[in-house]
């Protein structure tokens, strides 16, 4: 009896697995769900132009409508994800990428942080060693110490009248 | 040391600086204009049908030669009435041709507005799917292409035409390439 229950269960996970798989009948509407999912894919590259704060993804306008059938139908007719991306650089200039590329006028863009990064780092370890620096015991010459200990015995000896 | 101390001020006024120029292009600039990349670069092709003709079409072949406007319009665009009356009066000026791109509009809606407001355009094309518009990277409506003897895209104005824009800039772009 024991021993019954887990048959069933890999009766059931094996019934389960075999259900998932996909079948011939089903491959047509699976790939279509590939596409839409390519479509959005793309589409989440590309900024809205109307709304500026959306990709064309995300955006009901109705030119983010028409720029998602242009994607949808470039990919259909077998382009690349690079062509389709150029394809809309073409048109709409590099604001249509949400990731800007890398060139001259994008430099400080991408460089800039790594520029800042590097700059608080040296920063950082200049005042790292100028403090070690300011940390080191003091080494105090013959004289300085004859002084130190002539005040110390001063101090000593007014404690002592003080309590006279 | 004193030196030192006015570090954080500087940084702060070079900040202030950055912020000051942001709000400054903002006052003076729509920064919702995106330069088109098409600039000094060849007209995409089209052909479409004529919005008073259906049966007949015009290419962007049969402009070659001729500096031309591209003016992108809607019935259903509410900055091109304030644009409108600017191009009835620029079009009684015949100073260059103005194909009107009757963009993801509805024929019978176009042709009354034009009928309503006037029809400045020496012709009006269809572009019912928006798929010219795409091609020269059309954003809004109204947009205005200037368009050279070579087929070329020599300027593009976003948003309606005022009567500013046309003497300060759009008229001496034509000029300039009327002469050359």
């Amino acid at each position: 009896m024991a021993r019954l229950i887990p048959t069933l269960l890999r009766t059931a996970i094996l019934a389960m697995m075999l259900a998932s798989l996909p079948g011939h009948a089903t491959t047509q509407p699976a790939s279509e769900t590939e596409l839409e999912e390519h479509v959005t894919y793309i589409s989440e590259r590309l900024r809205c132009l109307v709304c500026q704060n959306q990709s064309i993804a995300e955006s009901q306008a109705e030119l983010a409508n028409d720029l998602r059938r242009q994607v949808r139908e470039m990919l259909v007719a077998g382009k690349s994800d690079k062509e389709v991306l150029a394809y809309m650089v073409e048109r709409y200039g590099d604001f249509v990428l949400y990731d800007p590329p890398f060139q001259t006028t994008t430099l400080l863009l991408w460089g800039g942080p790594a520029a800042l990064m590097l700059i608080a780092l040296g920063g950082f370890a200049w005042t790292v060693r100028t403090r070690r620096k300011q940390l080191q015991p003091a080494v105090l010459t013959e004289e300085e110490r004859a002084r130190a200990r002539n005040l110390l015995d001063r101090a000593d000896n007014t404690s002592t009248d003080s309590r006279a | 040391m004193k030196a030192k101390a006015l570090i954080p001020l500087a940084l702060f006024l070079v900040l202030v600086g950055f912020f000051g120029v942001s709000l400054w292009r903002a006052q003076t600039h729509d920064i919702r204009e995106i330069p088109s990349p098409l600039i000094d670069k060849p007209a995409p092709a089209f052909t479409l049908t004529q919005l008073h003709a259906p049966e007949k079409t015009l290419s962007l072949a049969d402009m070659k030669g001729k500096v031309w406007l591209l003016n992108v319009w809607a019935s259903w665009c509410v900055a091109c009435r304030e644009e409108h009356p600017v191009l009835v009066d620029f079009a009684a000026r015949k100073v260059v041709p103005l194909i009107g791109l009757n963009y993801k509009d509805k024929r019978d809606d176009g042709l009354a507005w034009l009928a309503a407001g006037g029809d400045p355009y020496t012709m009006s094309i269809v572009d019912a799917d928006g798929r010219v518009g795409i091609d020269y990277g059309v954003y809004g409506v109204p947009e205005t292409f200037l368009i050279d003897g070579n087929g070329r895209i020599r300027y593009k104005h976003i948003g309606p035409i005022t009567p500013e824009a046309l003497e300060k800039t759009l008229l001496p772009k034509i000029r300039e390439l009327q002469r050359g």
